[in-house]
C-alpha cells in the first residue's frame, strides 16, 4: 500500500526539521528501518530510517528544505503499485488547531506551502513553558514575510506587544535576507548566516544559562608532571601491544570522575524549590565539530576504567563529527569537561551546561621553572584548572574542596587505577 | 496661596482630564477654569450642539417624514427658546458631573483667570480682579481656543458671529451664511436647515468636509444639497458690507471670476480657531501661534506642560484628553514615556453622519500604496432599511498585502457609533481577517463594516 514518509520527531523539542541529504533516489528500493535521509534537528544531525518497505516513487523536500514536524518527505509504493492519482503533490501536514501561526495565516495557505521556518523556529522551548508571544496581526504577517522570529523582537504596544513597527526595525534573521547589508568600498561584502539548529540551541541554552544562573569561577595549578611520565609510560606499552593511544584528557575525565565521587555536591541540579543530587557520575564532554559543539555523555562513569572512558569518548566524539549521534546521547548529563589545551589555551572559564551545577575548563600542560620542596629552581609542567559553579548549588568551599581532591588525583595518577 | 505638585490652567477635556489622572496618582492637583468646568467642548461645542442636532433631527423626520411612519398631525410647531435650553441644560448638568469629579478626587477647582508666575507659580485673577499666587512643582497649559475671525469681518456677536453665539441665538435667524464648510460650519448649516432657515454654506476648496475622503465629502455635498442648503465650494469671501440690518458678502470663484454678494441676516465665521494663552505666557515658545511642546509634553520653559487645542491641530477633544493623560503620566509616572496621537477617529454631527479614521483613498494614493477598497451601501442593510435611514455606506481601505486596515470612512445615520470598532481593530493592528472571522449581530449597522470588509477581497455576500 501507498505510504508517505513524513518528517519525524527526533528528538523531544523537535517541531521541524531540515532535510540534509537524500540518501536514496526516486526509484530506488528501500527496505524497513533502512536509512533513507539526513535530517538535522535541533540537536543534532541523524539518520532518517524508513518505516515502510517498497520502491520511492516521488521526493517531495530539496535537500536543505526545512519543514514542520509532520510534513511529507516521500511517497514509497509497494513494488508494481501503481501511484495515487495526487501523487504529484504532497497531502498538506496536520496542523495544530489554535496554533498562534495557523489561526493567523490565510486559510488558502495552509495547503500551499508549509509554514515557514522562522516564526516557529524557537517556539519549542518557549511554548513548553507556556509562554505566548503577544502579537498584533499585522505584525504577524509581516514578519512571516521578512522571515523575522517574533520571540525574539522586543515588544513596545500595550503590555509588551509586538506591533508592526517593532517587526519593520527588527533585525533580520534566519531568513537569509539581505536587508541592509551593503558592500563595502573595497569590494567585501558582509554576509548573513542563516541559524542552523544546532546553533540556535547554543545561542538559546547558553543565554538561558548565564543569565539565569549565578556563575563563580575557581582556578586551581595543578603539577603533571607525574601524569605526564605515567601517561608516557601506558602508552609506551598500550602501542607495543597493538593498543590505544591515551590522551592527557582521558586521565582527566577518570580524575573528574573520581572527584566527583569524592564531593557529590558537585554532582546536582538546581531544581527551583530543591537541589537534586545524583548517584551516578554521567560525564558530558565538550566536542567541537565543524560548525559547533556538542556535548556527548558517557554515561555511569564511576565504573569505568581510564581505558573504557577513553574508548567510549573516542566513538562518541567520531561521531559527533559525523552528525550520526542520537539525541539521548546528549542528554543526561551531571558534569561537564571542556578541554582547549590542545589548542594552547593557558586557562579559561566556561558556560555552565544547564541543568548541570559544574563545568570544568582545561588548559594546556606548560613546562616552567618551578621552586621544589628544597627551594631550588627546576624545570617543572603546570596546568591550569577552571570551574565554572552554579552558586545556588555550590558553595565556594564545595567548589574549593571538589578541585584540591581533583588536584590530587591529577597529581598522584597511581590513584586512577583502581 | 496653596502649594501643589500640579496646577492645571483649563478646565476642558484636555485640562481636567489631565487634573484627574494626576489626582489619581496620588498628587495635589489644583485646576483653574475662567468660565465653568468642561470648557469649550462641554459647554460651548461638541455636547451642546449634539443636543441641537438631535432637536433638528427630530423635527426634520416630523416634517418631511412623518408620513412614512404612518403618523400625521395638522399643527407641528417649535419653541426655538426650548430648543436652546435644551441644549444649555445638558452642558449645565455635565459641567456640574465635571465639578462633583474635582470634589470626589479632592482636586482644588479654582476659578478665575491662569497665568504664569516667576519660580513655579501660578498667579489666578478672579472674576473682582483680585490676585493670588499658588506654588506648584508643575504647569500644565490646557486653555484650548476659540473661534477664529476674519480680518475684514470681526465678530459682533449679532450678525458676525461664531459657533459660540450660534448656538445660543435668542431667535431663529431668517437666513444664514457659513464661511466655512469643515465639521462645525456643516453641523450648524444641518440644524439652521432643519428648522427652516435659508442656509448658505461658502467654502474656499472644492469640497464639503475638506479633510474626510473624498468620496464621503461628494456624497454628504449631494445630501445637503438636496435637504435645501445652498453649497458654494470652490468659492471665497472676497469682503462684507455690515453697515445694513443684513451682511452683505461679496464672493468670488476661488479660482478667480464675476463676483456675487450674499446677503443674509446672519454670518457664521466657522473657518477655524485662534489660541487662547495663559497670562504672562511670553517667554513660552510658540510655533505658528500654538504652544511648542517636546516628546514629553514639555514646553520650552521647565516643568510646564502643554496639551490639547493650545497645541495645534488635530483640534479635537478626544485628542486633547489623550495628551493630557500621557502629559500627567510622564510627569509622575516614574519611567513612563509619553506617547502622541497617532490614530484618532473624525466624526461629523449632521445628518447623514460622518465618521472616518485613517488615511483616505486619496492619501494612499499619493502615498502609492497598494491597497484595496471595500464598499458597503446602508441602502442593501436590513436594518439601516427598517429604521428607515438607508442614506450613506462604509468604505474600508486596506493593505493588500496583508489585509491591513488603512482607512476607515463611513457616511450615514450611527456612522459616529460603528467607527469605534474600526478604532480598536486599527489600534490592535487586526487585518481584513479578523473583521471577517468577527461575528457581527444581525441585524445591526455594524454589519455594513463587515460587507465592506468582504468587498474588499471580491466575496461580499449582500451586494
Amino acid at each position: 500500500m501507498a505510504a508517505y514518509v513524513t518528517m519525524p520527531k527526533l528528538s523531544d523539542t523537535m517541531s521541524e526539521g531540515t532535510l540534509v541529504k537524500w540518501l536514496k533516489s526516486e526509484g530506488d528500493t528501500v527496505g524497513m528501518d533502512e536509512e533513507i535521509a539526513e535530517v538535522e534537528t535541533d540537536k543534532a544531525t541523524m539518520a532518517m530510517p524508513s518505516f515502510d518497505e517498497g520502491v520511492i516513487h516521488k521526493i517531495y523536500v530539496k535537500e536543505g528544505e526545512t519543514v514542520p514536524l509532520g510534513a511529507t518527505l516521500a511517497l514509497i509504493l509497494e513494488d508494481g503499485e501503481e501511484p495515487p492519482a495526487d501523487a504529484d503533490t504532497p497531502p498538506a501536514p496536520p496542523v495544530e488547531e489554535g496554533s498562534e501561526e495557523t489561526a493567523a495565516a490565510p486559510a488558502t495557505d495552509k495547503a500551499a506551502a508549509p509554514a515557514k521556518p522562522a516564526s516557529a523556529a524557537i517556539t519549542p522551548a518557549l511554548s513548553s513553558g507556556g509562554i505566548r508571544v503577544k502579537a498584533s496581526p499585522v505584525a504577524r504577517k509581516l514578519a512571516d514575510e521578512l522571515g523575522i522570529d517574533l520571540s525574539r523582537v522586543r515588544g513596545t504596544g500595550p503590555g509588551g506587544r509586538i506591533v508592526k513597527d517593532d517587526v519593520e526595525f527588527a533585525p533580520v534573521g534566519g531568513g537569509g535576507s539581505n536587508l541592509g547589508l551593503l558592500p563595502s568600498n573595497d569590494g567585501l561584502t558582509d554576509t548573513n548566516i542563516p541559524l542552523t539548529g544546532m546553533r540556535r540551541v547554543i545561542a538559546e541554552r547558553l543565554l538561558e544559562s548565564k543569565t539565569t544562573i549565578p556563575h563563580f569561577y575557581l582556578n586551581i595549578e595543578v603539577d603533571t608532571e607525574s601524569l605526564m611520565d605515567l601517561r608516557g609510560k601506558v602508552n609506551q606499552a598500550s602501542l607495543a601491544n597493538g593498543g590505544p593511544k591515551y590522551t592527557v584528557n582521558d586521565f582527566i575525565m577518570r580524575s573528574t570522575v573520581l572527584a566527583t565521587a569524592a564531593v557529590p555536591e558537585v554532582n546536582a541540579s538546581f531544581m527551583g524549590d530543591s537541589v537534586q543530587q545524583y548517584g551516578e557520575v554521567n560525564l558530558s564532554v565538550a566536542v567541537a565539530i565543524p560548525d559547533g559543539l556538542v556535548t556527548p555523555v558517557i554515561r555511569s562513569a564511576q565504573n569505568k576504567s581510564i581505558k573504557e572512558l577513553a574508548t567510549e569518548l573516542k566513538d562518541l566524539a567520531v561521531r559527533a563529527r559525523d552528525k550520526k549521534l542520537a539525541p539521548e546521547e546528549m542528554l543526561g548529563g551531571t558534569i561537564t569537561i571542556s578541554n582547549l589545551g590542545a589548542f594552547g589555551i593557558g586557562h579559561f572559564d566556561a558556560i555552565i551546561n544547564p541543568p548541570q551545577s559544574a563545568i570544568l575548563s582545561i588548559g594546556t600542560i606548560t613546562k616552567l621553572p618551578v621552586i621544589n620542596d628544597a627551594n631550588q629552581i627546576v624545570p617543572g609542567q603546570r596546568m591550569w584548572i577552571g570551574m565554572s559553579c552554579d552558586h545556588r548549588v555550590i558553595d565556594g568551599a564545595v567548589g574549593a574542596r571538589f578541585l584540591s581532591e581533583l588536584k590530587r588525583f591529577i597529581e598522584n595518577p597511581f590513584l586512577l587505577i583502581s | 496661596m496653596a502649594s501643589y505638585d500640579l496646577i492645571v490652567i483649563g478646565g476642558g477635556p484636555a485640562g481636567y482630564v489631565g487634573a484627574i489622572r494626576a489626582a489619581q496618582l496620588g498628587k495635589r492637583v489644583a485646576c483653574i477654569e475662567k468660565e465653568r468646568a468642561g470648557g469649550t467642548c462641554l459647554n460651548w461645542g461638541c455636547i451642546p450642539t449634539k443636543a441641537l442636532l438631535k432637536n433638528a433631527e427630530l423635527y426634520h423626520t416630523m416634517k418631511h417624514h412623518a408620513d412614512d411612519f404612518g403618523i400625521s398631525f395638522s399643527n407641528l410647531k417649535y419653541d426655538w427658546e426650548k430648543v436652546i435650553k435644551r441644549s444649555r441644560s445638558v452642558s449645565d448638568q455635565l459641567a456640574g458631573g465635571i465639578e462633583f469629579l474635582f470634589k470626589k478626587n479632592k482636586i482644588d477647582y479654582i476659578r478665575g483667570v491662569g497665568g504664569l508666575a516667576a519660580n513655579g507659580k501660578v498667579e489666578v485673577i478672579d472674576a473682582d480682579g483680585k490676585s493670588e499666587l499658588h506654588t506648584t512643582e508643575n504647569v500644565l497649559v490646557a486653555t484650548g481656543c476659540v473661534s477664529r475671525e476674519l480680518p475684514f469681518l470681526p465678530f459682533d456677536s449679532k450678525k458676525v458671529i461664531g459657533s459660540r453665539e450660534a448656538m445660543n441665538l435668542p431667535k431663529q435667524p431668517k437666513s444664514i451664511t457659513i464661511i466655512g464648510a469643515g465639521a462645525i460650519g456643516i453641523e450648524f448649516a444641518y440644524f439652521f436647515n432643519a428648522y427652516g432657515t435659508e442656509v448658505t454654506v461658502v467654502e474656499m476648496v472644492d469640497t464639503v468636509l475638506p479633510i474626510e475622503d473624498n468620496e464621503v465629502s461628494k456624497t454628504l455635498e449631494k445630501s445637503l444639497i438636496k435637504q435645501g442648503i445652498n453649497v458654494m465650494t470652490s468659492t471665497k469671501t472676497v469682503s462684507a458690507d455690515t453697515s445694513g440690518k443684513s451682511v452683505k458678502l461679496t464672493v468670488e470663484p476661488a479660482e478667480g471670476g464675476e463676483s456675487q454678494v450674499l446677503e443674509s441676516e446672519v454670518v457664521l465665521v466657522a473657518i477655524g480657531i485662534a489660541p487662547v494663552l495663559p497670562n504672562n505666557s511670553e517667554q513660552i515658545k510658540l510655533e505658528r501661534g500654538f504652544i511648542d511642546t517636546d516628546a514629553r509634553y514639555q514646553t520650552s520653559v521647565p516643568n510646564v506642560f502643554a496639551a490639547g487645542d493650545i497645541t495645534g491641530p488635530p483640534w479635537l477633544a478626544h485628542t486633547g484628553s489623550y495628551e493630557a493623560v500621557q502629559a500627567v503620566e510622564g510627569m509622575f509616572v516614574e519611567g513612563h514615556k509619553p506617547k502622541q496621537v497617532g490614530l484618532f477617529p473624525a466624526c461629523t454631527y449632521c445628518h447623514p453622519e460622518v465618521a472616518s479614521i485613517g488615511l483616505t483613498e486619496e492619501a494612499c494614493k499619493e502615498q502609492g500604496l497598494d491597497y484595496t477598497v471595500g464598499k458597503f451601501p446602508f441602502a442593501a442593510s436590513g436594518r439601516a432599511l427598517a429604521v428607515a435611514d438607508s442614506e450613506g455606506f462604509v468604505k474600508m481601505i486596506f493593505d493588500k498585502k496583508h489585509g491591513e486596515i488603512l482607512g476607515a470612512h463611513m457616511i450615514g445615520g450611527g456612522a459616529t457609533e460603528l467607527i469605534a470598532e474600526i478604532g480598536l481593530a486599527m489600534n490592535l493592528e487586526a487585518t481584513a481577517e479578523e473583521i471577517e472571522a468577527t461575528i457581527h449581530a444581525h441585524p445591526t449597522l455594524a454589519e455594513a463594516i463587515h460587507e465592506a470588509t468582504s468587498d474588499a477581497f471580491g466575496h461580499a455576500i449582500h451586494i
